[in-house]
Formats: structure tokens, sequence, C-alpha cells
């Protein structure tokens, strides 16, 4: 099962003549990923990799491929016109790992968004990997950055707002013989798609998500929102870790999103609500995995 | 990004936001001429400075106060001698305080009462939100805290943007009626077009004032612009003033890292944002203090990552130095080489703890263990941050 993708799961790439999606494009490939179209307005007709057809158009790109993810490799002007336009296409998720978009720009595609069909994961993420069941993880379905052979196929859910820390956490739980289910990559950015909660949701009513690791870091109030869901509501164990707790007040930490404004969004507060609602915290990142395990009993 | 009180000036004059005339000066005959220009009522000169507590301030030649009152162009110019070239330490500067390079002559103005106005990117509502207070001129926080009930927000449909009936609800709860009441609409238009024109974060109005003549004006602002839309706002991007802040910043911005001095004896280097403060984290629950927060982002080059050790040491407190990489798609040993590279650029004469995981890790590793560079390596994250800590005190 896993949640929002698996190896079925047909993705195109907005961005994939770039050389950073075309890289990840060939990562995903190699990976065993299918990925079933690239677009770059004005390269229609040609291929990626010799085997990847590129479109114009996202509406193309989908009707001749049928493809329901895509994945936005474009830069920080033409992003929110890419994310509308995969919206305006009819894809069920949309996974922009473009860091750097104006606020407003997020605030306004949010908004336009509203009760479309499709959902919409980052931006400034990592991305989506649900692992195989081959080698290395390989055969399952790897959307964006993320180093695709880190991860097991396995039980445990993961969701994080941040790259490194998510590899760090996916590391430590396959060295423990602990696969993942699906690890979802929500952004750094202080205007996002999809939050902790709504991950969380799934995770919960997804079968073969037996436990669950929440990573989140200084900033906002999702990971508090989440956890006083997770008390009432999910069935299932969960260990958390919060990146920040010496961050000075005021300083965006590096993602734009990281930022403890008014004396709220400490890491204090994060990990006392989710210690409040039964979720084991990691005190520090290098206990991530051993926090699941206890979170397991 | 911020930006001196002079600059939201000309920021208010070229969106039509009612303010007290003023002009910035560079020189005392600048300022003179400046102060000749405000014909009416009293001047005031104020030192130009990214910090608070200004009034307060003390200059380090023994002046006191970065803003001051005169009658007279003279002594205007007389007030600027003093502040131009000077530095004025407040509350908000630390001990080194700031170099003043130029003053703001403004024309003084009678308050008869004092509003609070605000416009925010709020995440909470994903929207654009105006903060509006009866109670201005004072901290806003204590507001908030003290008497909640005086505070309102409201937030602004990002499509639909402000509308007239939002403006007269705001118009109401501060009190405002007949011609003020014009005024504030016409002012409210006029910021709420410069915030979303100029893609700021933040304009804080604190005061508003009303005049006993009967004008609603913006007495002093705050801007903070949204960073990731300054490559649209080139004239924004032209108001940065480096030497407001952290030099050590300022150099690692060049190189496409991203640095934040801190405190600390215990400086890091790691790839990724998340990583990094988890990084200084597990140093302090270690019982150490880091130095700084440096993010050296996904790609590292070895040209970042040599700079990014210049940029550490330069940092006099730095007593040790933990280098976290966790290579998932690049490979470590490419990143060993790097920091091998990097280490024979700079004169690196503290401990240096490294901490390498991911991709070719064996490769890396083995490069690192055969370079003759005298560094510990950490087995992992904790071992690393174990190792660090005991090798300052050592």
């Amino acid at each position: 099962m896993a949640i929002l993708v698996d190896e079925n799961t047909k993705v195109l790439i907005q961005g994939i003549t770039g050389s950073f999606g075309g890289r990840h494009a060939q990562l995903s490939l190699d990976y065993g990923t299918q990925v079933v179209a690239g677009v770059t307005p004005g390269k229609g007709g040609q291929k990626f990799s010799d085997v990847v057809p590129i479109y114009d158009t996202v509406d193309e790109a989908v009707s001749e491929t049928g493809a329901t993810v895509s994945a936005i490799f474009v830069p920080p002007p033409f992003a929110a016109d890419a994310i509308l336009e995969a919206v305006d296409a009819g894809v069920d998720l949309a996974i922009a790992i473009t860091e750097g978009i104006p606020v407003i720009d997020m605030m306004r595609v949010r908004s336009a968004m509203e009760g479309s069909k499709t959902r919409l994961i980052g931006p400034n993420c990592p991305g989506v990997v649900t692992p195989g069941t081959g080698e290395n993880s390989h055969g399952g379905c790897r959307i964006g950055i993320a180093p695709g052979y880190i991860h097991k196929r396995g039980k445990v859910g993961v969701v994080s707002r941040s790259g490194t820390l998510t590899y760090e956490a996916v590391w430590q739980l396959s060295a423990l013989g602990l696969g993942q289910s699906t690890c979802v990559g929500i952004g750094g950015d202080p205007i996002n798609g999809t939050s902790h909660i709504d991950v969380l949701k799934m995770f919960n009513d997804d079968p073969e998500t037996e436990a669950i690791i929440m990573i989140g870091e200084i900033g906002g109030t999702a990971e508090e929102e989440a956890a006083e869901w997770a008390a009432d509501n999910c069935n299932k164990p969960i260990a958390g870790f919060i990146a920040g707790a010496t961050a000075p007040p005021g300083r965006r930490m590096g993602h734009a999103g990281a930022i403890i404004s008014g004396g709220k969004g400490t890491a204090e507060a994060k990990k006392g609500a989710m210690k409040e609602a039964g979720i084991v915290v990691a005190e520090t990142p290098a206990e991530m995995g051993s926090a699941l395990v206890e979170a397991m009993g | 990004m911020n930006i001196h009180e002079y600059q939201a000036k000309e920021l208010f004059d070229k969106f039509n936001v009612p303010s007290p005339k003023g002009t910035v000066a560079n020189t005392p005959e600048e300022a003179r001429a400046a102060a000749e220009a405000i014909t009416s009522g009293q001047i005031v000169v104020k030192a130009q400075v990214h910090a608070g507590g200004r009034g307060k301030g003390t200059f380090k030649n023994g002046f006191q106060g970065g803003v001051h009152l005169v009658k007279t162009a003279d002594e205007a110019a007389e007030i600027a001698e003093k502040m131009i070239g000077q530095t004025l330490v407040t509350h908000q500067t630390g001990e080194e305080g700031k170099l003043v390079s130029k003053v703001l002559i403004a024309e003084a103005v009678d308050i008869e009462k004092e509003y609070y106005l605000a416009i925010l990117m709020d995440r909470d509502s994903r929207s654009p939100v105006i903060v509006i207070s009866t109670e201005g001129g004072v901290n806003i926080e204590d507001v908030a805290e003290n008497t909640p009930e005086l505070i309102h927000n409201e937030a602004v449909h990002p499509l639909a943007g402000l509308q007239p009936y939002e403006v007269r609800k705001l118009c109401k709860k501060l009190g405002f009626a007949g011609d003020q009441a014009k005024q504030f609409a016409k002012l409210l238009k006029s910021l709420f077009n410069l915030f979303l024109e100029c893609d700021c974060s933040m304009v804080e109005i604190n005061p508003l004032v009303t005049t006993p003549d009967g004008q609603v004006l913006a007495l002093d602002a705050k801007f903070d612009f949204d960073d990731n839309a300054l490559y649209r706002q080139p004239e924004i991007a032209a108001m940065h003033d480096p030497t407001e802040e952290d030099p050590r910043e300022v150099e690692a911005a060049k190189f496409g890292l991203n640095y934040i001095g801190l405190d600390g004896n215990i400086a890091c280097l790691v790839n990724g944002a998340g990583l990094a403060m988890s990084t200084m984290d597990i140093i302090k629950h270690y019982g150490g203090d880091p130095a700084n927060f440096l993010d050296v982002g996904g790609g590292a080059t070895q040209e970042q990552v040599a700079n990014a050790f210049k940029i550490i040491l330069s940092d006099p407190n730095v007593k040790g130095i933990l280098v976290n990489i966790f290579g998932g798609i690049m490979d470590c040993d490419v990143i060993a080489k790097g920091i091998v590279a990097a280490c024979g650029e700079v004169d690196m004469n503290i401990p240096l703890i490294i901490r390498l995981e991911g991709n070719n890790v064996a490769a890396g590793r083995e490069t690192l263990k055969t370079s003759g560079i005298d560094l510990i390596t950490g087995d992992d994250l904790a071992d690393a941050a174990e190792k660090v800590v005991k090798a300052i005190a050592a």
C-alpha cells in the first residue's frame, strides 16, 4: 500500500531539461521509478535520456502518458506558474522541489488551488519516496532529490520538514532493520501544500504503516497541531524529533520557515506538545531511530 | 532584509504614504540645507542605524542620544557633526555599536494621539494580515500580553486583495471618523500597495499619529522584505547595507553559504539546514556551545568548503570544528577530497572532527585517514559531537 505514490505511479517532471531536474530525473529512472514524461516549454518533441518524451505543456504530458504525479524542478520565478499548470492539468499530486519561491506567490497558489483535486507537497522539499523491494530498495517510487539507496521497504512512515535530516533518520531506521512505507518531505517554507497533520492522517489510514516518525523544526505551529490531532486520533506509535533547540530567536535558520518569532515556534514548545501527546521525542538527532524502537515498544 | 529609516521614508514618498517631511544627510552641510527646507516647527535629527533604542543610545565619543530635537538649521548641522562618522551604542547594537554615516533631518510633528499599524505575511492564515491598535508608540508585544482586546487583525485574501469594507472596518476599530477616516483609508490603501509591490514580509508603523491640525501620518517605520523575492526587486535589493550585518554572514553569502554567527566556541560545517540546526543541538546536548550555524548546501564544492573553513576560522572564539556531512547523492569520497584540499588552503591549528556518512563512505573515510591531516573521525553523529566537546576541553 504505502501512501501517495507506489511502484506503479506514473510521474512527469516539470523542468526535466534543467541540470538539477535532469540529474534527479535520471536518478529516479535508475531507481526504477516510472518517469513517463518531461515538460519544458519550447522543447516538446525531444526525448530525455533517449526514453522519456518531452512535452511543451503539462496538459499534453498528462493526456498523452497518463501521468498522475508531477515533480516540479523549475526555478523560483517560474515555480508558481508551474504548480498551477500542474493543478490545471488535473494531476493528483504536485511535488514542488524548488527552493526560494516568494511567500506571496505561494499564498496565491494555495488560494487558487482551493477546491481542486490536486494535493501539493512542498515547496522547498526533498520529495517523496516509497521504497521498492529490490536491492538497495530499487524498484520503488522516488520523486525528488532524496538518495534512493538509503531506503528499505517496510512499515515505518516518515514525515519531515527537512532534507538531509530526513536522510539521517531514514539511514538510522534502515540500519536498525526498520524499513519505510513512505517517506514524505513536506518542505522548509512557511507556506506549504501539505502539513505534518495531513501526512499523519494518511499514515494512520494506511494498513502497511505500523509506526510513524515525525521530524519537525522551529517555526510555526504545525508540529503542535499534528501532535494534538495524534493524541486523540492516531492509533499508531509515533516518535519525533525537533531541530533548532539552540537556534537564536528572530533568525532564519536556512529554511525560510525556520524562525522563532514573537516567542512562537520554539523547539521546547513543540517537544512539549509532542510529549504531551504520547509521542516519544528523541533528545538528539542521533537517537531518531532508537526513539522509534522505543515508541514501538 | 532590513532598510534604514531614510530609505523607508523614500518608499513612503514614492507610494504616497503620508509621513513628516524629511531628507537624508551625509554631511553637516547637507544637514543644514535639509533643515533649511523645513519651514514649520521644530526639526528632528536622527542617526541612521538598523537598531532600536537610538534616542537613549550613547555615542562612543561621549555624545548622548541618537535622536535630537532642534530649532534651527545651524543647530541641526552642529548635531549632525557630532553624529556622522561616530559609533552609536544602543541596547540593540551590543557593545561594539554601529557606525553612523548618515542622519535623517525631518520635520518634528506635534502628536495628538498615537496608533499602531502593521502589515505582515502571516503563515497561519496564509495571507497578508493587517494589524491595528489604538495603543501606539509602545511595545506592541506588551499590548498583546496585557490588553489583547485592543489589537485587531484583518486577514486580506491573497487573490482578492484589500477590499473597501475591510478598510471601513479598521477605520471604525481605530475610532476614525470624517476627514481622518478618509485620510486613514488612503494611507492604508497606499501602504498595502507598497507592501505587495515591494514584496515586504513586514511593514510596521509605530506610531501612526494624528496631529492637532487633523493630519494622519506615519511617524516611524520598520520594514522587512522577503529575501526570496529580491530577484524581482532590484531597487529594494540596492538598499541593502552590508555594513549593518555580521561581516562573516556577508562573506558567506558571496559563496552561497548560509552562515549565522553565535556566541559559542565549537564551529560546525554541515550540509542541509535541518541537519545543521540538529548538529548545533547535539553539540549543546553533550555540554558544548555552538559557534555558528553553517549550511554548505546539498551540493557543496571544494571551493565552498574551503571558504567555509576560512569564515569559521575568522571567529577568534572558535576552539574546535565539527564537520557533519551526510552525502546522500554526493559521493563521500569527493567530499572527503574537498575537505582535504580545503584544509591545505587554510591554517588549521585547532581540533577538527569529521563525521562522514552516506554514498561511498568507506572510500571517503580512507581518503581522510591517509591524508596526513591531523583530524579526528567520528563513527556517528553522537560520537563526533562527544569527541569535539572533549577535544576542546582537553
